[in-house]
């Protein structure tokens, strides 16, 4: 049986079902009570479960984090919502430093079964610090589960999935897609570390995750009109990252290009790459390419459509794996690497 | 920098009943100790300039909001009934002060002197950073909550460090109390007596949450525990504000360490252009506050000190209408930053990796030139 909800609806859904199956679950966060949070992904829930259950928090993140490791002491399994992606640095250090390494620390016998919801991504039109992708970050610490969502269906069944975990999960929300709708049946369920072949081709795969994963099927519609066959990954999960899929895939086609918002430096990207780098090298055709974020802070949103990766982009970079002709042709030619002048020594 | 632990204060917070005014809503003047020694230069003219100075700041906050809804600006925190808090102490700052605040401070980038045309920008989303902060002597605004107290705390700490005559304010909202990083500050500002000033604005919301969230006590008690001195002041009475400011820097000046002032004042606006207050709040509550607004009750004193109020309000408008149409012209009319943006001012000086994400995304536009 499925319904047609937006992504943000089928997040609501997921926090709905998730209190109504268990009283052990709580949500935490600000604005998330009667706003219905700044997004409306949280609309009704407090006027349904009560104060006690949907918690308007005061403004301190590294606190909502914080106390939600004691409670997930007593056995609650708290959802705390970080309002935007720019807004959780402050909670760094209690993600990091302590609900990563409890289990570890304790010798099992410690579970922080939290999940923590963060509203991710460009393509808002905002101002600074609501347009980052900092999943990296966290993806880089081992003990946290870190996954995305690209569908109103991933949403739902991932949050579920995150929500039931013993593990702590950071969910990253692609917030530019809230209000795009899918179909959403509830009762499929997905776990935490699969990813999904989304589009199949033999030509070139292209890793994408969030809110990537539209552009990069809108990428292989396109080349499917030049006669190449583009594979889509959907990654779903950033860490651990399933290698193995991708890697099964590249022995088939020969040619890979990960994209993401986040920066290229240090990136789920650098990651994947060189995972497959090592486990796939003999099928690689082409150097493996990247279409990211460029690796300056995430700019004026006046420009984000600049540094987004984008349709036009990915197509590019499809053509440069298959040695077609592209943006980059002649690049390496050292007359065009002439010193960049505009704006930049200012 | 040696650690001072500051001596205990018999009685650190005032106005913690009612907060401090000088002003009635009718305009007339209410006797006040601690404040009137510090407004006895406050003439018909001085008032004049606060007067102005709130009319042109409302208007600028007018047409903003108004620009925002035509598509001009992407988004606006409106300070609609916040402009005496903001006026009081901005004009009791000396130039070589410094100002650390949020978002929500387009009364103080106003009389520091911002570039308008630069202003705009900031707000359509063109730039990160609009004034030179070394030259109107204001950190950029701040959007991550309380992350300014400790830089002002910090600044404060410097300036006393190089014996200059020099005083940090800086600026926040009641939810920003809750942060680490504010309470950090207090405790630095306290333990190094840095001449920094704390302005809380407590207009009564975070977003939706009202102040109750964040404490079960009058946000002017929280200082006193960290040895601060505080005071609990109306800050919808510009004479009381800009009285309490004066209070607040010549302590830091003469080397009496920090001070917390609670503007107690209301957001009449939303959060900003995409907020939706009727989710969260009974717009019954504002009636109280439109009662107590901060630019009537001066145009009442004025009256009362025989001003000629058409006089003054004429002016006042054409100030206003002058600052708004300069902005307007901003607004609609800024060149929008090219894609080199993007690249720019990552660094001291240009990396090889960035220069080379710059050609090649140069190279990505020419190739598709014409498709777009
Ligand atoms: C660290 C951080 N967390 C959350 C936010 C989202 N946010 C923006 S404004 C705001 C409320 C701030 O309230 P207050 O401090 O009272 O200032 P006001 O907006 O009322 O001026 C919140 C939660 C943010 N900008 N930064
Ligand atoms: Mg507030």
């Amino acid at each position: 049986m499925s319904e047609t909800l937006t992504l943000a609806k089928a997040v609501n859904a997921a926090l709905s079902d998730a209190l109504e199956g268990d009283d052990r679950v709580l949500l935490m966060g600000e604005d998330i009570g009667k706003l219905g949070g700044v997004f409306r992904v949280t609309d009704g829930l407090q006027a349904r479960f009560g104060p006690q259950r949907v918690i308007d928090s005061p403004l301190a993140e590294s606190a909502i984090i914080g106390t939600a490791i004691g409670m997930s002491y007593r056995g609650f399994r708290v959802v705390a919502e970080i309002q935007f992606d720019g807004f959780i640095y402050p909670a760094f250090d209690q993600i990091v430093a302590q609900v990563a390494k409890l289990r570890y620390r304790s010798r099992g016998r410690v579970a922080m079964p939290l999940t923590i919801r963060v509203p991710y991504g460009g393509a808002i039109g905002s101002v600074e610090h609501h347009s980052e992708s900092p999943e990296s970050y966290f993806a880089h610490t081992a003990g946290l589960r870190v996954v995305t969502a690209s569908t109103p269906q991933e949403a739902y069944s991932t949050l579920r999935a995150a929500i039931a975990s013993d593990d702590p999960v950071l969910f990253f929300e692609p917030k530019g897609k809230y209000y795009s709708k899918g179909e959403v049946d509830r009762s499929i369920v997905r776990d935490l570390e699969t990813a999904n072949v989304v589009a199949s081709g033999r030509d070139v795969t292209i890793a994408a995750y969030g809110p990537t994963v539209e552009t990069a099927l809108r990428a292989a519609i396109a080349a499917a009109d030049e006669g190449i066959e583009v594979e889509v990954i959907d990654l779903r999960a950033i860490s651990p990252l399933d290698v193995d899929t991708v890697v099964a895939s590249v022995r088939r086609t020969g040619r890979l290009v990960v994209t993401h918002e986040a920066p290229a430096e240090s990136s789920v990207s650098s990651e994947l790459i060189a995972s497959v780098a090592e486990r796939a090298f003999p099928f690689l055709e082409a150097a493996p390419e990247r279409v990211t974020g460029y690796d300056s802070p995430y700019p004026p949103s006046a420009v984000e459509h600049d540094y987004l990766p984008s349709l036009d982009r990915l197509l590019d970079a499809v053509d440069r794996t298959l040695g077609r002709r592209n943006s980059r042709t002649g690049l390496d030619d050292p007359s065009a690497l002439a010193p960049a002048t505009t704006g930049a020594a200012r | 920098m040696s650690i001072i632990v500051p001596a205990p204060h018999p009685e650190l917070a005032v106005g913690l009943d009612s907060p401090l005014t000088v002003l009635d809503l009718d305009g007339t003047r209410i006797a006040n100790e601690l404040l009137d020694p510090h407004l006895t230069d406050i003439d018909e003219s001085a008032l004049t300039t606060l007067y102005v100075d709130m009319v042109r700041v409302r208007r600028l906050d007018t047409e903003a909001f108004a620009l925002t809804r035509q598509g001009h600006l992407v988004l606006w925190p409106p300070l609609l009934g916040q402009e005496a808090a903001q006026v009081g102490p901005a004009r009791a700052l000396a130039p070589q002060d410094w100002v650390f605040g949020s978002y929500r401070e387009h009364g103080f980038a106003l009389l520091r002197g911002a570039d308008m045309a630069e202003f705009a920008r900031i707000w359509k989303a063109f730039a990160h950073g609009g004034w030179d902060p070394h030259e109107i002597r204001m950190a950029p605004s701040q959007i991550i909550i309380g992350a300014q107290t400790l830089h002002g705390t910090g600044y404060a700490m410097a300036a006393k460090m190089d014996g200059a005559d020099e005083v940090a304010l800086t600026t926040f909202g009641d939810g920003a109390t809750s942060e680490g990083d504010v309470n950090e500050a207090l405790v630095w500002a306290s333990a190094f007596q840095a001449p920094v000033v704390f302005l809380c604005q407590n207009n009564q919301y975070a977003i939706s949450e009202p102040v109750a969230v964040q404490s079960g006590v009058p946000l002017a008690l929280r200082p006193t525990g960290f040895g601060i001195p505080s005071l609990r002041v109306d800050g919808n009475d510009v004479l009381a504000m800009h009285a309490a400011a004066r209070i607040a820097f010549d302590r830091a000046r003469s080397g009496g360490g920090p001070t917390f002032i609670e503007a107690v004042t209301y957001r009449r606006g939303p959060h900003t252009t995409t907020d939706d207050p009727k989710r969260y709040r009974d717009e019954a509550e504002m009636e109280a506050w439109i009662a107590k607004d901060p630019i009537d009750r001066v145009e009442r004193a004025l009256t009362r000190m025989g001003a000629n109020m058409e006089a003054v309000r004429a002016e006042a408008k054409i100030r206003a209408d002058q600052l708004a149409k300069e902005f307007r012209a901003a607004a609609e009319h800024a060149e929008p930053p090219t894609a080199d943006a993007i690249f720019d001012h990552v660094y001291a000086q240009p990396t090889k990796r960035l220069e080379r994400q710059r050609l090649e995304h140069r190279a990505f536009l020419a190739s598709i030139e014409g498709d777009r």
